[in-house]
Protein backbone atom coordinates (compact mmCIF):
# COMPACT_ATOMS: atom_id res chain seq x y z
CA UNK A 1 0.00 0.00 0.00
CA UNK A 2 0.92 3.31 -0.81
CA UNK A 3 1.44 5.57 2.38
CA UNK A 4 1.14 8.93 0.27
CA UNK A 5 -1.44 9.22 -2.92
CA UNK A 6 -2.26 11.92 -4.92
CA UNK A 7 -4.51 12.30 -8.07
CA UNK A 8 -4.81 15.53 -10.23
CA UNK A 9 -4.03 17.41 -6.69
CA UNK A 10 -5.33 21.56 -7.41
CA UNK A 11 -4.73 24.62 -5.40
CA UNK A 12 -5.22 28.13 -6.52
CA UNK A 13 -4.80 31.22 -4.52
CA UNK A 14 -7.30 33.85 -6.01
CA UNK A 15 -5.27 34.28 -9.54
CA UNK A 16 -1.82 32.06 -9.19
CA UNK A 17 -2.26 28.33 -9.47
CA UNK A 18 0.26 27.11 -6.39
CA UNK A 19 -0.10 23.31 -7.25
CA UNK A 20 -1.23 22.42 -10.62
CA UNK A 21 -2.69 18.49 -11.20
CA UNK A 22 -0.64 16.88 -8.83
CA UNK A 23 -0.02 13.08 -8.98
CA UNK A 24 2.22 11.61 -6.64
CA UNK A 25 2.25 8.28 -5.27
CA UNK A 26 5.26 7.24 -2.10
CA UNK A 27 5.72 3.74 -1.02
CA UNK A 28 6.01 2.63 2.48
CA UNK A 29 9.77 2.91 3.99
CA UNK A 30 10.97 5.69 1.35
CA UNK A 31 12.83 8.55 1.56
CA UNK A 32 11.24 11.09 -0.84
CA UNK A 33 12.59 13.69 -1.93
CA UNK A 34 9.91 16.90 -3.17
CA UNK A 35 12.29 19.21 -4.89
CA UNK A 36 11.51 22.50 -6.76
CA UNK A 37 12.40 26.32 -6.88
CA UNK A 38 11.19 28.58 -4.34
CA UNK A 39 7.41 29.04 -5.23
CA UNK A 40 7.04 25.93 -7.04
CA UNK A 41 4.70 24.69 -4.51
CA UNK A 42 6.34 22.13 -2.69
CA UNK A 43 4.93 24.01 0.72
CA UNK A 44 1.54 24.07 -0.64
CA UNK A 45 1.69 20.76 -1.32
CA UNK A 46 2.84 19.37 2.02
CA UNK A 47 -0.27 21.70 3.92
CA UNK A 48 -2.69 19.58 1.76
CA UNK A 49 -1.09 16.12 2.53
CA UNK A 50 -1.41 17.65 6.14
CA UNK A 51 -4.82 18.92 6.03
CA UNK A 52 -3.86 22.35 6.65
CA UNK A 53 -4.87 23.75 3.19
CA UNK A 54 -7.83 22.26 1.17
CA UNK A 55 -7.63 21.62 -2.33
CA UNK A 56 -9.19 23.56 -4.95
CA UNK A 57 -9.83 19.62 -6.67
CA UNK A 58 -8.32 16.38 -7.20
CA UNK A 59 -7.74 13.99 -4.31
CA UNK A 60 -5.51 12.86 -1.73
CA UNK A 61 -4.62 10.02 0.83
CA UNK A 62 -2.37 9.63 3.48
CA UNK A 63 -1.91 6.32 5.31
CA UNK A 64 -5.23 5.48 3.94
CA UNK A 65 -7.15 8.25 5.20
CA UNK A 66 -8.34 11.72 4.00
CA UNK A 67 -5.22 14.12 4.74
CA UNK A 68 -5.76 15.71 8.63
CA UNK A 69 -7.85 12.85 9.77
CA UNK A 70 -6.82 12.45 13.34
CA UNK A 71 -6.62 8.05 12.60
CA UNK A 72 -3.68 9.31 10.49
CA UNK A 73 -2.02 11.34 12.07
CA UNK A 74 -1.42 9.88 15.40
CA UNK A 75 1.17 8.40 12.78
CA UNK A 76 2.53 11.56 11.45
CA UNK A 77 5.50 13.53 12.45
CA UNK A 78 5.69 16.99 10.69
CA UNK A 79 8.58 19.77 10.99
CA UNK A 80 7.79 23.03 8.95
CA UNK A 81 9.43 25.42 7.12
CA UNK A 82 9.04 28.00 9.89
CA UNK A 83 8.82 26.01 13.07
CA UNK A 84 7.21 28.27 15.49
CA UNK A 85 6.33 27.28 18.88
CA UNK A 86 5.46 28.07 22.30
CA UNK A 87 8.36 30.35 23.39
CA UNK A 88 7.50 30.62 26.71
CA UNK A 89 8.04 27.03 27.03
CA UNK A 90 10.89 24.96 27.92
CA UNK A 91 12.25 22.33 25.83
CA UNK A 92 11.11 19.92 27.51
CA UNK A 93 7.83 21.23 28.69
CA UNK A 94 7.37 22.03 24.34
CA UNK A 95 7.99 18.08 23.30
CA UNK A 96 5.36 17.32 27.12
CA UNK A 97 2.33 19.57 25.12
CA UNK A 98 3.12 18.00 22.00
CA UNK A 99 3.05 14.54 23.27
CA UNK A 100 -0.36 15.51 25.30
CA UNK A 101 -1.35 16.74 21.92
CA UNK A 102 -0.57 13.54 20.31
CA UNK A 103 -2.28 11.68 23.33
CA UNK A 104 1.02 9.63 24.44
CA UNK A 105 0.20 8.31 27.66
CA UNK A 106 2.55 9.90 30.60
CA UNK A 107 4.79 7.02 31.10
CA UNK A 108 5.41 7.06 27.61
CA UNK A 109 6.83 10.84 27.86
CA UNK A 110 8.75 10.24 30.56
CA UNK A 111 10.70 7.79 28.37
CA UNK A 112 10.42 9.04 24.98
CA UNK A 113 11.44 13.11 26.29
CA UNK A 114 14.91 12.42 27.43
CA UNK A 115 15.52 9.90 24.50
CA UNK A 116 14.57 12.38 22.22
CA UNK A 117 16.15 15.05 23.67
CA UNK A 118 19.67 13.12 23.46
CA UNK A 119 18.85 12.12 19.78
CA UNK A 120 18.68 15.93 18.64
CA UNK A 121 21.42 17.10 20.76
CA UNK A 122 19.76 19.41 23.17
CA UNK A 123 19.53 17.05 26.25
CA UNK A 124 21.50 19.62 28.05
CA UNK A 125 19.29 22.48 27.08
CA UNK A 126 15.90 20.11 28.72
CA UNK A 127 14.87 22.85 31.46
CA UNK A 128 16.05 26.32 28.56
CA UNK A 129 13.45 28.03 27.67
CA UNK A 130 12.90 28.04 24.04
CA UNK A 131 12.64 32.15 23.46
CA UNK A 132 16.41 32.19 24.19
CA UNK A 133 16.82 29.42 21.59
CA UNK A 134 19.18 29.70 18.63
CA UNK A 135 17.94 29.03 15.08
CA UNK A 136 19.71 25.83 14.77
CA UNK A 137 18.60 25.21 18.45
CA UNK A 138 14.99 25.59 17.32
CA UNK A 139 15.41 23.65 14.57
CA UNK A 140 16.32 20.62 16.73
CA UNK A 141 13.72 20.60 18.99
CA UNK A 142 11.40 21.10 16.02
CA UNK A 143 12.91 17.80 15.02
CA UNK A 144 12.21 16.13 18.42
CA UNK A 145 8.79 17.08 17.95
CA UNK A 146 8.24 15.87 14.64
CA UNK A 147 9.60 12.36 15.97
CA UNK A 148 7.97 12.61 19.30
CA UNK A 149 5.31 9.52 18.82
CA UNK A 150 7.67 7.37 16.77
CA UNK A 151 5.41 8.45 13.71
CA UNK A 152 5.49 5.77 10.25
CA UNK A 153 5.25 9.06 8.03
CA UNK A 154 7.31 12.11 8.84
CA UNK A 155 7.39 15.23 6.55
CA UNK A 156 10.38 16.92 6.57
CA UNK A 157 10.25 20.98 5.52
CA UNK A 158 13.66 22.25 4.86
CA UNK A 159 14.42 20.56 8.13
CA UNK A 160 18.66 21.94 7.57
CA UNK A 161 18.03 25.36 7.21
CA UNK A 162 19.19 27.27 10.21
CA UNK A 163 21.78 24.29 10.42
CA UNK A 164 25.39 24.55 9.99
CA UNK A 165 27.41 22.08 8.58
CA UNK A 166 27.62 19.46 11.42
CA UNK A 167 24.07 19.74 11.93
CA UNK A 168 23.17 19.46 8.74
CA UNK A 169 25.01 16.18 8.74
CA UNK A 170 23.40 14.94 11.61
CA UNK A 171 20.38 15.48 9.60
CA UNK A 172 21.41 13.61 7.32
CA UNK A 173 22.38 10.86 9.18
CA UNK A 174 19.07 11.26 11.09
CA UNK A 175 17.01 10.39 7.67
CA UNK A 176 19.10 7.52 6.81
CA UNK A 177 18.52 6.70 10.57
CA UNK A 178 14.99 6.75 10.05
CA UNK A 179 15.06 5.08 6.60
CA UNK A 180 16.45 2.00 8.35
CA UNK A 181 13.77 1.95 11.33
CA UNK A 182 11.66 1.58 8.36
CA UNK A 183 9.80 4.96 8.47
CA UNK A 184 8.40 7.12 5.57
CA UNK A 185 10.22 10.77 4.76
CA UNK A 186 9.16 13.09 3.20
CA UNK A 187 11.99 15.65 2.25
CA UNK A 188 11.15 19.21 0.64
CA UNK A 189 14.43 20.61 0.49
CA UNK A 190 16.24 22.90 -2.17
CA UNK A 191 19.75 21.49 -0.90
CA UNK A 192 20.29 19.18 -3.63
CA UNK A 193 23.30 17.39 -1.91
CA UNK A 194 21.17 16.50 0.99
CA UNK A 195 18.87 15.02 -1.61
CA UNK A 196 21.12 13.37 -3.33
CA UNK A 197 22.48 11.50 -0.21
CA UNK A 198 18.98 10.55 1.67
CA UNK A 199 16.67 10.02 -1.18
CA UNK A 200 15.59 6.95 -2.80
CA UNK A 201 13.03 8.67 -5.30
CA UNK A 202 12.66 12.36 -6.05
CA UNK A 203 10.12 14.61 -8.02
CA UNK A 204 10.87 17.51 -9.08
CA UNK A 205 8.04 20.42 -9.31
CA UNK A 206 7.88 23.52 -11.21
CA UNK A 207 5.19 25.92 -11.21
CA UNK A 208 2.46 23.43 -9.10
CA UNK A 209 3.29 21.00 -11.77
CA UNK A 210 5.41 17.62 -11.62
CA UNK A 211 8.58 17.59 -14.30
CA UNK A 212 10.06 14.61 -13.37
CA UNK A 213 10.15 11.77 -11.07
CA UNK A 214 11.52 8.31 -10.42
CA UNK A 215 14.79 7.18 -8.22
CA UNK A 216 17.75 8.92 -9.37
CA UNK A 217 19.31 6.48 -11.36
CA UNK A 218 16.19 6.52 -13.28
CA UNK A 219 16.47 10.08 -13.75
CA UNK A 220 19.95 10.13 -14.86
CA UNK A 221 19.21 7.47 -16.95
CA UNK A 222 21.50 5.71 -18.90
CA UNK A 223 22.50 9.37 -20.96
CA UNK A 224 26.04 10.41 -19.65
CA UNK A 225 28.27 13.20 -20.65
CA UNK A 226 31.36 12.75 -21.87
CA UNK A 227 34.18 14.97 -21.78
CA UNK A 228 36.72 14.61 -24.74
CA UNK A 229 40.05 15.75 -25.04
CA UNK A 230 41.86 15.33 -28.24
CA UNK A 231 44.18 16.52 -30.56
CA UNK A 232 43.42 17.04 -34.39
CA UNK A 233 39.88 17.66 -34.40
CA UNK A 234 38.73 18.64 -37.53
CA UNK A 235 35.65 20.14 -38.73
CA UNK A 236 34.35 17.59 -40.39
CA UNK A 237 35.25 14.83 -37.52
CA UNK A 238 33.20 16.77 -35.20
CA UNK A 239 30.34 17.17 -37.56
CA UNK A 240 30.47 13.73 -37.67
CA UNK A 241 30.13 12.90 -34.25
CA UNK A 242 26.88 13.55 -33.86
CA UNK A 243 25.84 10.19 -35.38
CA UNK A 244 26.51 9.31 -31.40
CA UNK A 245 26.39 12.47 -29.32
CA UNK A 246 25.04 16.10 -28.86
CA UNK A 247 27.71 18.51 -28.42
CA UNK A 248 27.21 20.85 -25.35
CA UNK A 249 30.43 22.68 -25.01
CA UNK A 250 33.07 22.51 -27.65
CA UNK A 251 36.36 24.36 -26.66
CA UNK A 252 38.23 23.33 -29.62
CA UNK A 253 40.76 20.67 -27.93
CA UNK A 254 38.19 19.85 -25.42
CA UNK A 255 34.99 19.04 -25.73
CA UNK A 256 31.71 18.02 -23.53
CA UNK A 257 28.86 16.11 -25.13
CA UNK A 258 25.61 14.75 -24.44
CA UNK A 259 25.71 10.64 -24.68
CA UNK A 260 22.64 8.24 -24.99
CA UNK A 261 23.86 5.57 -23.67
CA UNK A 262 27.93 4.69 -22.51
CA UNK A 263 27.81 1.71 -25.23
CA UNK A 264 28.18 4.56 -27.83
CA UNK A 265 31.56 5.48 -26.78
CA UNK A 266 33.78 2.70 -28.54
CA UNK A 267 32.25 4.02 -31.76
CA UNK A 268 33.20 7.25 -30.71
CA UNK A 269 36.81 6.40 -30.42
CA UNK A 270 36.96 4.27 -33.64
CA UNK A 271 35.68 7.19 -35.52
CA UNK A 272 37.94 10.11 -33.73
CA UNK A 273 40.79 7.96 -34.22
CA UNK A 274 40.07 6.14 -37.57
CA UNK A 275 39.86 9.85 -38.88
CA UNK A 276 43.56 11.03 -37.95
CA UNK A 277 42.93 12.46 -34.24
CA UNK A 278 45.02 11.97 -31.09
CA UNK A 279 42.71 11.29 -28.34
CA UNK A 280 43.83 11.59 -24.97
CA UNK A 281 40.89 11.44 -22.74
CA UNK A 282 36.94 10.23 -23.43
CA UNK A 283 35.80 9.45 -19.71
CA UNK A 284 31.99 9.40 -18.98
CA UNK A 285 30.51 10.96 -15.90
CA UNK A 286 27.17 10.82 -14.53
CA UNK A 287 24.33 13.75 -14.61
CA UNK A 288 24.33 15.06 -10.72
CA UNK A 289 20.82 15.71 -9.23
CA UNK A 290 21.98 19.13 -9.50
CA UNK A 291 22.77 19.31 -13.05
CA UNK A 292 19.54 17.09 -13.65
CA UNK A 293 17.59 19.98 -11.80
CA UNK A 294 18.77 23.01 -13.42
CA UNK A 295 18.07 20.69 -16.66
CA UNK A 296 14.49 20.06 -15.95
CA UNK A 297 14.09 23.84 -14.48
CA UNK A 298 15.11 25.43 -17.74
CA UNK A 299 13.67 22.91 -20.35
CA UNK A 300 10.61 23.88 -18.86
CA UNK A 301 11.00 27.12 -19.06
CA UNK B 1 -10.81 14.79 24.41
CA UNK B 2 -8.16 16.37 23.08
CA UNK B 3 -9.91 19.39 23.74
CA UNK B 4 -9.19 19.32 27.28
CA UNK B 5 -5.58 19.03 26.48
CA UNK B 6 -6.09 22.73 24.57
CA UNK B 7 -7.78 23.87 27.86
CA UNK B 8 -4.94 22.89 29.71
CA UNK B 9 -2.41 24.63 27.41
CA UNK B 10 -4.47 27.56 28.12
CA UNK B 11 -4.19 27.93 31.42
CA UNK B 12 -0.60 26.88 31.28
CA UNK B 13 0.25 29.60 28.91
CA UNK B 14 -1.61 32.19 31.00
CA UNK B 15 0.07 31.11 34.15
CA UNK B 16 3.96 31.06 32.13
CA UNK B 17 2.97 34.18 30.58
CA UNK B 18 2.52 35.47 34.17
CA UNK B 19 -0.98 36.95 33.59
CA UNK B 20 -2.75 35.00 36.03
CA UNK B 21 -0.52 36.08 38.49
CA UNK B 22 -0.56 40.30 37.31
CA UNK B 23 -4.28 39.85 37.38
CA UNK B 24 -4.08 38.47 40.32
CA UNK B 25 -2.05 40.91 42.35
CA UNK B 26 -4.19 44.17 40.46
CA UNK B 27 -7.46 42.31 41.38
CA UNK B 28 -6.22 42.45 45.02
CA UNK B 29 -4.77 46.10 44.68
CA UNK B 30 -8.48 46.91 43.60
CA UNK B 31 -10.18 45.52 46.47
CA UNK B 32 -8.05 47.13 48.48
CA UNK B 33 -8.23 50.71 47.71
CA UNK B 34 -11.94 50.08 46.53
CA UNK B 35 -11.99 48.89 50.75
CA UNK B 36 -10.31 51.99 52.10
CA UNK B 37 -12.58 54.41 50.22
CA UNK B 38 -15.39 52.63 50.84
CA UNK B 39 -14.73 52.96 54.40
CA UNK B 40 -14.33 56.71 54.58
CA UNK B 41 -17.10 57.89 52.36
CA UNK B 42 -19.37 55.40 54.73
CA UNK B 43 -17.98 56.53 57.54
CA UNK B 44 -18.73 60.46 56.13
CA UNK B 45 -22.16 60.00 55.92
CA UNK B 46 -22.74 57.99 58.74
CA UNK B 47 -21.54 60.96 60.70
CA UNK B 48 -25.15 62.90 59.09
CA UNK B 49 -27.55 60.25 59.30
CA UNK B 50 -27.96 58.77 62.47
CA UNK B 51 -30.02 55.77 61.86
CA UNK B 52 -29.68 53.09 58.45
CA UNK B 53 -32.14 55.14 56.23
CA UNK B 54 -32.91 54.94 53.31
CA UNK B 55 -30.21 57.26 52.29
CA UNK B 56 -27.29 54.74 53.33
CA UNK B 57 -28.91 51.90 51.67
CA UNK B 58 -28.84 53.82 48.58
CA UNK B 59 -25.77 55.32 48.73
CA UNK B 60 -23.92 51.41 49.88
CA UNK B 61 -25.89 50.02 46.85
CA UNK B 62 -24.71 53.11 44.60
CA UNK B 63 -21.20 52.49 45.49
CA UNK B 64 -21.14 49.08 45.17
CA UNK B 65 -22.79 49.09 41.76
CA UNK B 66 -20.18 51.92 40.81
CA UNK B 67 -17.34 48.73 42.13
CA UNK B 68 -19.12 46.40 39.92
CA UNK B 69 -19.59 48.42 37.29
CA UNK B 70 -15.76 48.38 36.78
CA UNK B 71 -15.67 44.90 37.25
CA UNK B 72 -17.84 44.28 34.22
CA UNK B 73 -15.76 46.89 32.38
CA UNK B 74 -12.72 45.17 33.01
CA UNK B 75 -13.96 41.96 32.61
CA UNK B 76 -14.95 42.78 29.04
CA UNK B 77 -11.15 44.48 28.58
CA UNK B 78 -9.73 40.99 29.88
CA UNK B 79 -11.77 39.21 27.80
CA UNK B 80 -10.91 40.48 24.79
CA UNK B 81 -7.33 41.78 25.38
CA UNK B 82 -6.32 38.09 26.41
CA UNK B 83 -8.12 36.34 24.11
CA UNK B 84 -7.57 38.65 20.31
CA UNK B 85 -4.25 36.98 20.10
CA UNK B 86 -5.28 33.49 20.58
CA UNK B 87 -5.44 32.26 17.54
CA UNK B 88 -4.74 34.89 15.17
CA UNK B 89 -1.42 35.19 16.72
CA UNK B 90 -0.76 31.57 16.52
CA UNK B 91 -2.21 31.36 12.71
CA UNK B 92 0.42 34.52 11.87
CA UNK B 93 3.26 33.07 13.30
CA UNK B 94 2.54 29.18 11.94
CA UNK B 95 2.77 28.07 15.54
CA UNK B 96 -0.79 26.91 14.95
CA UNK B 97 1.07 24.01 12.18
CA UNK B 98 2.26 21.89 14.66
CA UNK B 99 -1.18 22.04 16.81
CA UNK B 100 -3.68 21.17 14.24
CA UNK B 101 -1.41 18.64 12.44
CA UNK B 102 -1.91 16.39 15.78
CA UNK B 103 -4.52 13.81 15.80
CA UNK B 104 -7.00 16.15 16.99
CA UNK B 105 -10.27 17.68 15.48
CA UNK B 106 -10.41 21.51 14.65
CA UNK B 107 -13.16 22.27 16.47
CA UNK B 108 -11.44 21.07 19.45
CA UNK B 109 -8.47 24.05 19.33
CA UNK B 110 -11.35 26.60 19.12
CA UNK B 111 -13.67 25.06 22.16
CA UNK B 112 -10.67 24.57 24.03
CA UNK B 113 -9.25 28.24 23.91
CA UNK B 114 -12.84 29.61 23.96
CA UNK B 115 -12.82 27.18 27.47
CA UNK B 116 -9.68 28.17 29.19
CA UNK B 117 -9.89 31.98 28.69
CA UNK B 118 -13.87 31.21 29.75
CA UNK B 119 -12.58 29.98 33.15
CA UNK B 120 -10.51 32.28 33.52
CA UNK B 121 -12.65 34.86 32.93
CA UNK B 122 -15.48 33.48 35.31
CA UNK B 123 -12.79 33.25 38.04
CA UNK B 124 -12.01 36.94 37.63
CA UNK B 125 -15.57 37.43 37.74
CA UNK B 126 -16.21 35.84 40.79
CA UNK B 127 -13.29 37.00 42.44
CA UNK B 128 -13.85 40.78 42.16
CA UNK B 129 -17.48 40.50 42.48
CA UNK B 130 -17.69 38.40 45.28
CA UNK B 131 -15.03 40.45 46.74
CA UNK B 132 -16.50 43.89 46.12
CA UNK B 133 -19.77 42.53 47.64
CA UNK B 134 -17.87 41.39 50.65
CA UNK B 135 -16.10 44.17 51.60
CA UNK B 136 -19.47 46.52 51.22
CA UNK B 137 -21.39 43.79 53.56
CA UNK B 138 -18.28 44.04 56.12
CA UNK B 139 -17.85 47.75 56.28
CA UNK B 140 -21.64 48.34 55.98
CA UNK B 141 -23.75 45.46 56.38
CA UNK B 142 -25.51 46.26 53.11
CA UNK B 143 -26.00 43.09 51.25
CA UNK B 144 -27.64 43.47 47.56
CA UNK B 145 -30.65 41.32 46.67
CA UNK B 146 -30.31 38.12 43.95
CA UNK B 147 -26.85 38.67 44.41
CA UNK B 148 -26.27 35.12 42.69
CA UNK B 149 -28.29 35.98 38.83
CA UNK B 150 -26.81 39.58 38.76
CA UNK B 151 -23.14 37.92 39.24
CA UNK B 152 -24.17 35.19 36.96
CA UNK B 153 -25.43 37.95 33.98
CA UNK B 154 -22.01 40.07 34.41
CA UNK B 155 -19.70 36.31 34.04
CA UNK B 156 -22.63 35.65 30.61
CA UNK B 157 -21.46 39.26 29.41
CA UNK B 158 -17.61 38.31 29.86
CA UNK B 159 -17.93 34.81 27.82
CA UNK B 160 -20.42 36.97 24.94
CA UNK B 161 -17.53 39.32 24.33
CA UNK B 162 -15.00 36.39 24.66
CA UNK B 163 -17.05 34.58 21.85
CA UNK B 164 -16.75 37.66 19.40
CA UNK B 165 -12.97 38.02 19.84
CA UNK B 166 -12.55 34.04 19.52
CA UNK B 167 -14.96 34.56 16.17
CA UNK B 168 -12.53 37.58 15.08
CA UNK B 169 -9.92 35.54 15.47
CA UNK B 170 -10.47 32.85 13.20
CA UNK B 171 -10.03 35.21 10.38
CA UNK B 172 -8.69 38.81 10.83
CA UNK B 173 -5.42 39.82 12.62
CA UNK B 174 -5.02 40.45 16.09
CA UNK B 175 -5.14 44.14 16.19
CA UNK B 176 -8.24 44.34 13.77
CA UNK B 177 -9.78 41.90 15.72
CA UNK B 178 -8.84 43.24 19.46
CA UNK B 179 -10.23 46.67 17.74
CA UNK B 180 -13.70 44.66 16.34
CA UNK B 181 -14.59 43.32 19.33
CA UNK B 182 -13.86 46.73 21.30
CA UNK B 183 -15.46 48.80 19.12
CA UNK B 184 -18.81 46.20 18.95
CA UNK B 185 -18.22 47.13 23.24
CA UNK B 186 -18.54 50.41 22.59
CA UNK B 187 -21.32 50.41 20.44
CA UNK B 188 -23.33 47.99 23.03
CA UNK B 189 -22.44 50.74 25.57
CA UNK B 190 -23.55 53.73 23.79
CA UNK B 191 -26.92 51.65 22.85
CA UNK B 192 -27.40 51.01 26.87
CA UNK B 193 -27.34 54.72 27.95
CA UNK B 194 -29.51 55.75 24.05
CA UNK B 195 -32.36 53.28 25.75
CA UNK B 196 -32.14 54.15 29.35
CA UNK B 197 -32.39 57.63 28.72
CA UNK B 198 -35.17 57.01 25.97
CA UNK B 199 -36.92 54.98 28.96
CA UNK B 200 -36.80 57.97 31.51
CA UNK B 201 -37.98 60.52 28.56
CA UNK B 202 -39.99 58.46 27.01
CA UNK B 203 -38.79 58.49 23.98
CA UNK B 204 -39.44 55.59 22.56
CA UNK B 205 -37.64 55.20 18.97
CA UNK B 206 -34.41 55.91 21.52
CA UNK B 207 -35.66 52.71 23.48
CA UNK B 208 -35.94 50.80 19.90
CA UNK B 209 -32.78 51.81 19.29
CA UNK B 210 -30.80 50.92 21.90
CA UNK B 211 -32.40 47.61 21.72
CA UNK B 212 -31.56 46.77 18.34
CA UNK B 213 -28.06 47.64 18.75
CA UNK B 214 -28.54 45.61 21.80
CA UNK B 215 -28.94 42.78 19.51
CA UNK B 216 -25.62 43.56 17.65
CA UNK B 217 -23.40 42.81 20.65
CA UNK B 218 -26.18 41.91 24.11
CA UNK B 219 -23.02 42.20 26.10
CA UNK B 220 -23.75 45.53 27.89
CA UNK B 221 -27.39 44.41 28.20
CA UNK B 222 -26.53 41.59 30.61
CA UNK B 223 -24.80 44.04 32.60
CA UNK B 224 -28.12 46.27 32.70
CA UNK B 225 -30.25 43.71 33.82
CA UNK B 226 -27.46 42.34 36.38
CA UNK B 227 -27.38 46.09 37.54
CA UNK B 228 -31.59 46.36 37.39
CA UNK B 229 -31.20 42.66 39.59
CA UNK B 230 -28.74 43.91 42.64
CA UNK B 231 -30.69 47.00 43.55
CA UNK B 232 -33.42 47.37 46.04
CA UNK B 233 -36.84 47.60 44.26
CA UNK B 234 -37.31 50.92 45.59
CA UNK B 235 -34.18 52.21 44.32
CA UNK B 236 -34.87 50.89 40.89
CA UNK B 237 -38.35 52.89 41.03
CA UNK B 238 -36.48 56.00 41.57
CA UNK B 239 -34.57 55.58 38.48
CA UNK B 240 -31.96 58.09 39.25
CA UNK B 241 -28.83 56.30 39.97
CA UNK B 242 -26.36 55.71 36.90
CA UNK B 243 -27.33 52.23 36.97
CA UNK B 244 -31.00 52.21 38.13
CA UNK B 245 -32.08 50.61 34.73
CA UNK B 246 -35.05 52.47 33.91
CA UNK B 247 -35.73 50.15 31.11
CA UNK B 248 -33.90 46.84 32.22
CA UNK B 249 -33.14 44.24 29.25
CA UNK B 250 -35.89 41.74 29.52
CA UNK B 251 -35.24 37.81 30.35
CA UNK B 252 -35.74 37.26 26.74
CA UNK B 253 -32.94 39.07 26.11
CA UNK B 254 -30.97 37.05 28.49
CA UNK B 255 -32.11 33.79 26.02
CA UNK B 256 -30.88 35.96 22.90
CA UNK B 257 -27.15 36.54 24.57
CA UNK B 258 -26.81 33.13 25.26
CA UNK B 259 -28.00 31.82 21.71
CA UNK B 260 -25.62 34.58 20.48
CA UNK B 261 -22.96 33.24 22.22
CA UNK B 262 -23.44 29.70 20.70
CA UNK B 263 -24.17 30.68 17.31
CA UNK B 264 -20.91 32.56 17.48
CA UNK B 265 -18.63 30.27 18.75
CA UNK B 266 -20.59 27.49 15.95
CA UNK B 267 -19.59 30.27 13.47
CA UNK B 268 -16.02 30.50 15.17
CA UNK B 269 -15.69 26.62 14.38
CA UNK B 270 -17.07 26.68 10.96
CA UNK B 271 -14.70 29.31 9.65
CA UNK B 272 -11.69 28.17 11.37
CA UNK B 273 -12.40 24.45 10.12
CA UNK B 274 -12.88 25.85 6.45
CA UNK B 275 -9.90 28.04 6.18
CA UNK B 276 -6.24 27.61 4.93
CA UNK B 277 -3.39 27.33 7.59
Amino acid sequence: MNVIETSDLRKVYAETVAVDGLGLAVGRGEVFGFLGPNGAGKTTTVKMLLGLVRPTSGEARVLGYAPGDARAMVKVGFLPEHFNFHSWLTAAGLLEVHGKLYGMPPERRRQRIPQLLERVGLAGDADRRIAAFSKGMSQRIGLAQALLNEPELVFLDEPTSGLDPVGRSEVRDLIRELSREGVTVFLNSHLLSEVEVTCHRVAIIKKGKLVRIGTQEELTGSAVEVDLRAGGLTAELKAGLSRWARVIEDDGQRMTLAVEDEDRLPEIARWLTEGGARLYALSPRRLSLEELFMRAIREES
Amino acid sequence: MKVFTIVWLTLLEARRRKLTWLVLALSVAFMALYAVAFYFVYKDITRFESSGGTQLFETSNTLLLMGLYVVAFLTVMLGVLTSADTLAGEIASGTIHTVVTKPLRRWEVVVGKWLGYGIMLTGFVLLMSLGLTLIVRLISGYSPPDLARGVALMVLQGWVVLTVSILGGTRLSTIANGVVALMLYGLAFIAGWIEQIGALTRNEAAVNIGIVTSLIMPSEAMWKRAAYLMQPPFLRELGISPFGAASAPSVAMVAYAVVYMVVALALAVRLFERRDL
